[in-house]
C-alpha cells in the first residue's frame, strides 16, 4: 500500500490533471466492457417494457359487441388518438394532474433540500452518537411507503392525533387545499433523509483538509458553508436532488393511500395511468406513462445539460470545475 | 407452462395485441365450455380473514386426494385483489382456477371471457335470495355461483329512543329525522349527531349513494345496465343525503367516514343512527354501547329502503384447467351445509334463504331476520360491464352535491351524461 | 471566550441533532404506540397506550401469516439486489467517473431514464415474460425487476462519490506500482468507503421496500416479500381495518432494517477503510 503524502488531500482533489481530458481508444474499450453489463441489464429490464408500452400506447381499449355482450378480443390501433383524448376530451383531468404533479415535486423537493441539508450539516457536526443519529434519521425512508401512507392516513384522521394536537378539525382527506398539505407533510417526513443521507455523504468524502485551510484563512462559518462546503457536496446534492424529483413525479402510492383515489386536488399523472389500467384500458394507461415518462425524460435532461459538469464532470469538454477551495 | 402456450404468448407479446393473437382461450367456445379435466387446482380469494376457509379447503382435500386445493390468498385490499385477478386473465395464466369475485365484478369478468358460463342446472339457485342470485348473472346467463351475501342495515340507539318515547325504529327518512329531534332534546344526547353512513370518496359513497336512489324509488341504470338517474326519484334521494349534510342531520365529519371510522363514531355515543353491514354487530356488543343498540332495515323515502348488496361469487377462470374438479369444488364450497359452517364460525351471511329462519342461527347471530328482509329488499349496485368507471362517475358527482359544490339537479345531470359516456366505451 | 462561544455553538448542534431526531422519530413514536393498543382501543390518542397489548405483535407473528419467511424472502431479495446493483454499478461508474469516452453523457442520461418508467406500466409486460420462461415464484422474478431502480440509483451515486476522490491520489499509487484496478480498489474505494456504504443504505430500502413487483410475480406464500404480507394482514372481518397489525408490521419492517444499519455501519466502513491513507 502507498503512503500518501500529506498534503495531497487538500491541493489535488480540485485539479484535473491535463492528459485526462483526451477521450482514447484505449479507455474507450475499457468503459464499454465496464458500462455494458449495466446497460446490458437495463435493457432487458426496462427498454423491453418500456417498448411494449409505446406500442400499447397506439391501441385503444377493446369495445364491448352490443350483440354477443362481450368484449371483443383484439384491441384497434387507434395511432395517437390516446395521446389525442388525454390533451382533447380529457383535458381538463390531464392538466389538473399535470399541475399537481408539478406543484408537489417543486414544494416537496424544495423543502426536503432544505430539511435535508440542515440534517446533513447538523449531523456532521455531531460527532459523538453520530451513527446512532443516522440511524435514527434512517427511519422515515426506512418505513415501506404503503404502510407510511396508512400511518398518515391514522394521523390525519377526522379523530387522529394531528387534530388533536391542532385543536382543530380539519377534514384533511376531502377534498381542498388541505389534502395537498397532508400529502406534502407526509412526503417531506419520508425523503427528507434521503436527500439528508447522501449530503451527509457527501460531507464525509470531503477531505477534513479542506476544512482545516479554509478555518486557518478565517473564513466565517456562514461564508465556510457557502463558498466551500456547499460547492463541494454539490455534485451529491444535485444527484439526490435529480432523483428526488424524478421519484415525486412518479408520486403514487402516498397520494392514494394517504387521501385517496378521484381525489382532484391530490391526483397525480401516475394515479391517471393506474386508473385507465385498472379499468383495463392498458392502451390509454400506456399514453399516460408515456406522456409521463417524457416529462420526467425532460427534466432529467435539462437537469444533466445545465448542471452537466458537475454532475458528469468536465468529460465532454465543458468548463472546467470549480476549483476555487480557499475562501 | 406448455411449449404452445409459450409460443402463443410471446407472438402477442411481440405484437402488443393483448388478446389479438389467440381470441378466447381453449374451451370457450359460442361460451359453451366444457368443463373437464381433473387434478389440482387453486382457490383464489381475498385473504382469509377469519381462518375458518383452510380447514374448510382440508376437508376437501382430504375426501379428494388427487383433486387437491390450494390456497392463494390475495390482499385485503380489493382493487388490488381485482388487480391481479386481471393481470392473471391477461397473462392467460394457469395459476389461478376459481376465483372468489366481489359481487360487481361479475358483469366485467363476464364480458372480458375471464370466467365461464357455468352449466345453470349444477347449481341450487331456487334456494338462494333472488338478488343475491342476479348479482351471479350476466346477459341471462350463470357466469358465477353466490357463496356470499351481504347487506346495509340501520344501527340505532335503543336506551335513548326508548328514553325519547320513540317505540320502534322507523322505517322512513322523516321518521328518523323525527326520532333525532326526541333524542337530541335529551341531555345525554348532548353532542351528538343524528345520522351517518359511508361518505368518503370510495366504494362505500356508491353503496351509500345507490342505496337513498333505490329507498327513494329511483335507479341508477335500468334491467339493461342504461343509466336512468336523471329522474325526480333519484333527485329525492340524492337530495336527502345533501340535506342531511347541509342542515347537520349528518356530521360534517361522516364526509371522511368509511365503514371503520362510522363504527368507531356509534361506539363512541357520537351518532343515533348509523348505517352499516352485519359485520359490526358483534363488535358492538364489545364495545360501550355493548346492550344499548338494535338494528333495523334501512328507513326509505315513503317506507322501507332497499339496501345494496355486498358478498362474494365463485367463478372459473376461463384459463385454467382442471374444471370439472373446479365446478365440483365451487358446489362443495357454496353448498348449503357449509355456507352455513361459514356463518356459524365466521359471521359470513350466506346466500340461502333458508338459513336466515334457522331458529338456532338466529339464536346466534340475532340480527339475521332483519338482514335477511334487507338483502330481499336490495337492488344490486348497476350491474355493467364498465363499472369501474361508473362507480368513479358515481363518486364524483355525489361528493359534489354532498359538499354543496352542485345542487342535486346539476349532479344527477352531470352523473347521467358521463355515466352514458362510460356504458358506451 | 472562543471556548465559551465553542460551548455555545456544540450546545446549539446538539439542540439541532434533537430537533432533527425528535421530528424523524415522532411519526414512528406513534406507529409504535398504535401497535401497542389493544384492537378496541386503536382509536384512541393518549400518548401512552394504555392498557399496554402487544396482541398485535402475536397477531402478526401468528405462523399463519408467515411473517418470518416473509422478513427473510425480504432479506435475500434486497441483499442480492444491492449486492448486484452495487457490484455492476462500481464499475460503471468507474468508467463514468475516470474514463473518457465518447456519448458519456448520453449514457449517464439514458441509465437515469430507464429508472423513470412507471412500475404500473412495466408490470405486465414483465409478467407476460416471466411466464412464458417460468420465473413465476423465483427469487430472480424480484431481483432483476428491482435492478431497474436499484442500478440507476447506484451508478449516480456511486459516480460522484468516485468524482470527489483526487485522482492523484491514484496516480500515487501508479506511480507506486499498483495496477489501475488496484489502485482503485486500494485507495479510492476505502476513501469513498462513506458513500458507498450510503449507497448501499439507500439501493437496500429502496428494494426492500418494494410491492407491486413482489405482489404480481408471486402466488405462493412461502415466496411473499414483507411487504406483500403486511398487505394480506386483515382484520377479524372484511370491513375491519387491521390497523394496529399493519403498523405492529410497519414497526418489525423498519426497525431490523435500522438495527442492522447501527450493526454494519462501523463494520463496513471499518472494513472499507482499512488500509487507506491514515
Amino acid at each position: 500500500m502507498t503512503e500518501l503524502p500529506a498534503e495531497t488531500g487538500v491541493r489535488a482533489r480540485p485539479r484535473r490533471p491535463a492528459a485526462r481530458g483526451r477521450a482514447t481508444a484505449g479507455a474507450g474499450r475499457l468503459a464499454a466492457l465496464l458500462v455494458s453489463p449495466t446497460l446490458l441489464v437495463l435493457a432487458v429490464v426496462v427498454l423491453y417494457p418500456t417498448l411494449m408500452a409505446l406500442k400499447e400506447s397506439l391501441y385503444g381499449a377493446k369495445g364491448l359487441d352490443p350483440s354477443t355482450g362481450f368484449i371483443s378480443a383484439t384491441e384497434p390501433f387507434v395511432g395517437l388518438r390516446n395521446y389525442a383524448d388525454i390533451f382533447g376530451e380529457a383535458g381538463a383531468r390531464f392538466f389538473n394532474a399535470f399541475w399537481n404533479t408539478t406543484f408537489f415535486t417543486v414544494v416537496t423537493v424544495s423543502l426536503e433540500t432544505v430539511v435535508g441539508v440542515a440534517m446533513a450539516l447538523i449531523m456532521h457536526r455531531a460527532f459523538r452518537g453520530r451513527a446512532l443519529v443516522r440511524a435514527g434519521i434512517l427511519v422515515p425512508w426506512a418505513v415501506p411507503t404503503a404502510i407510511s401512507g396508512l400511518l398518515w392516513r391514522w394521523i390525519f384522521n377526522s379523530d387522529g392525533v394531528a387534530n388533536a394536537l391542532l385543536g382543530q378539525q380539519i377534514l384533511w382527506t376531502t377534498e381542498g387545499f388541505h389534502a395537498k398539505v397532508a400529502v406534502i407533510v407526509a412526503e417531506v417526513w419520508k425523503t427528507a433523509p434521503f436527500i439528508g443521507l447522501l449530503v451527509l455523504a457527501g460531507l464525509q468524502v470531503i477531505p477534513k483538509e479542506v476544512y482545516e485551510a479554509a478555518r486557518m484563512d478565517g473564513a466565517r462559518p456562514v461564508r465556510q458553508f457557502w463558498h466551500i462546503t456547499l460547492p463541494l457536496v454539490k455534485p451529491a446534492l444535485l444527484v439526490a436532488v435529480l432523483f428526488r424529483c424524478m421519484d415525486a413525479l412518479r408520486m403514487f402510492d402516498l397520494p392514494y393511500i394517504l387521501v385517496g383515489a378521484q381525489k382532484h386536488s391530490v391526483e397525480t399523472l401516475s394515479m391517471l395511468a393506474q386508473n385507465e389500467a385498472s379499468n383495463v384500458r392498458f392502451g390509454p394507461a400506456s399514453a399516460y406513462a408515456v406522456i409521463l415518462f417524457l416529462y420526467v425524460f425532460l427534466i432529467a435532461l435539462a437537469f444533466v445539460r445545465l448542471l452537466g459538469t458537475d454532475l458528469v464532470g468536465g468529460g465532454d469538454g465543458r468548463r472546467p470545475r470549480r476549483t476555487e477551495v480557499t475562501a | 407452462m406448455t411449449t404452445r402456450t409459450t409460443i402463443r404468448a410471446t407472438a402477442f407479446a411481440a405484437t402488443g395485441l393483448l388478446l389479438a393473437a389467440c381470441g378466447g382461450g381453449s374451451g370457450q367456445d359460442d361460451g359453451k365450455p366444457s368443463f373437464e379435466g381433473r387434478g389440482p387446482i387453486t382457490y383464489v380469494a381475498g385473504k382469509d380473514t377469519t381462518g375458518t376457509v383452510q380447514p374448510m379447503l382440508d376437508r376437501w382435500n382430504k375426501a379428494h386426494p388427487k383433486e387437491k386445493v390450494t390456497f392463494i390468498q390475495l390482499p385485503t385490499d380489493a382493487d388490488a385483489q381485482r388487480q391481479q385477478m386481471i393481470q392473471n386473465a391477461e397473462t392467460k395464466s394457469d395459476a389461478y382456477t376459481v376465483l372468489s369475485l366481489d359481487v360487481v365484478w361479475t358483469s366485467e369478468f363476464a364480458a372480458h371471457q375471464w370466467i365461464d358460463r357455468l352449466p345453470g342446472k349444477r347449481f341450487p339457485m331456487g334456494k338462494m335470495l333472488k338478488p343475491v342470485v342476479e348479482t351471479s348473472r350476466y346477459r341471462g346467463g350463470l357466469y358465477a355461483v353466490p357463496s356470499s351475501s351481504d347487506g346495509g342495515m340501520l344501527y340505532y340507539r335503543t336506551d335513548l329512543l326508548k328514553k325519547a318515547g320513540v317505540t320502534r325504529p322507523p322505517a322512513t327518512w322523516g321518521e328518523m329525522t323525527a326520532a333525532c329531534a326526541k333524542v337530541k332534546r335529551l341531555p345525554e344526547a348532548k353532542g351528538m349527531s343524528c345520522y351517518a353512513g359511508q361518505f368518503q370518496k370510495y366504494e362505500g359513497l356508491t353503496v351509500n349513494f345507490a342505496e337513498a336512489v333505490h329507498s327513494a324509488g329511483g335507479r341508477v341504470t335500468d334491467a339493461n345496465g342504461t343509466p336512468d338517474v336523471d329522474t325526480p326519484e333519484a333527485k329525492k334521494g340524492l337530495d336527502f343525503l345533501a340535506r342531511s349534510f347541509e342542515d347537520g342531520t349528518i356530521p360534517k365529519e361522516a364526509a371522511t367516514y368509511q365503514e371503520e371510522d362510522g363504527r368507531q363514531a356509534f361506539q363512541s355515543g357520537k351518532l343515533v343512527f348509523l348505517r352499516n353491514w352485519p359485520y359490526m354487530y358483534s363488535l358492538a356488543q364489545k364495545s360501550g354501547v355493548k346492550g344499548k343498540f338494535a338494528v333495523a332495515p334501512l328507513p326509505g323515502l315513503n317506507g322501507p329502503g332497499s339496501s345494496s348488496l355486498g358478498g362474494h361469487n365463485m367463478a372459473v377462470s376461463a384459463s385454467a384447467r382442471n374444471k370439472a374438479t373446479a365446478l365440483d369444488f365451487i358446489e362443495f364450497m357454496t353448498s348449503e351445509k357449509n355456507t352455513r359452517t361459514f356463518l356459524e364460525d365466521a359471521s359470513v351471511a350466506p346466500p340461502y334463504a333458508a338459513l336466515y329462519d334457522d331458529k338456532a342461527l338466529i339464536g346466534q347471530y340475532p340480527y339475521l331476520p332483519v338482514l335477511k328482509e334487507s338483502i330481499l329488499r336490495a337492488v344490486p349496485r348497476p350491474r355493467v360491464v364498465q363499472y369501474g368507471d361508473v362507480t368513479s362517475a358515481v363518486q364524483q358527482e355525489t361528493y359534489a352535491a354532498l359538499n354543496g359544490e352542485k345542487s342535486s339537479e346539476r349532479a344527477l345531470k352531470d352523473l347521467q351524461k358521463q355515466l352514458r359516456k362510460a356504458v358506451a366505451r | 471566550m472562543t471556548t465559551l462561544t465553542a460551548k455555545w455553538r456544540g450546545g446549539l448542534v446538539y439542540a439541532g441533532v434533537v430537533v432533527v431526531v425528535a421530528c424523524c422519530l415522532a411519526p414512528f413514536y406513534w406507529m409504535l404506540v398504535s401497535s401497542l393498543r389493544r384492537t378496541g382501543d386503536i382509536f384512541d390518542t393518549t400518548p401512552l397506550p394504555s392498557p399496554l397489548s402487544f396482541e398485535n405483535y402475536r397477531a402478526v407473528f401468528d405462523p399463519a401469516q408467515g411473517f418470518g419467511r416473509a422478513l427473510l424472502n425480504s432479506l435475500v431479495v434486497a441483499g442480492i439486489t444491492t449486492v448486484l446493483a452495487l457490484l455492476l454499478a462500481t464499475f460503471t461508474a468507474y468508467a463514468m467517473a475516470r474514463l473518457e469516452f465518447r456519448f458519456k453523457r448520453l449514457i449517464l442520461t439514458l441509465i437515469i431514464a430507464t429508472s423513470m418508467f412507471p412500475v404500473v406500466s412495466i408490470v405486465v409486460p414483465l409478467l407476460k415474460l416471466f411466464t412464458d420462461i417460468g420465473w413465476i415464484n423465483t427469487y430472480q422474478s424480484m431481483i432483476v425487476p428491482s435492478m431497474s431502480f436499484a442500478l440507476p440509483l447506484a451508478v449516480w451515486n456511486l459516480t460522484t462519490f468516485f468524482r470527489q476522490m483526487p485522482d492523484e491520489l491514484e496516480h500515487a499509487a501508479m506511480v507506486d506500482g499498483c495496477t489501475r484496478g488496484q489502485a482503485f480498489r486500494k485507495v479510492i474505494v476505502p476513501l469513498a468507503a462513506p458513500g458507498i456504504f450510503t449507497t448501499a443504505i439507500i439501493t437496500f430500502i429502496a428494494a426492500w421496500n418494494e410491492f407491486l413487483i413482489a405482489l404480481s410475480m408471486t402466488n405462493k406464500p412461502g415466496m411473499q416479500t414483507a411487504t406483500v404480507a403486511i398487505s394480506k394482514f386483515t382484520g377479524a372481518t372484511t370491513y375491519e381495518t387491521p390497523f394496529g397489525s399493519q403498523m405492529a408490521a410497519g414497526v418489525l419492517v423498519t426497525v431490523p432494517l435500522v438495527v442492522m444499519v447501527l450493526l454494519f455501519q462501523r463494520r463496513i466502513v471499518a472494513g472499507l477503510t482499512a488500509g487507506a491513507a491514515k
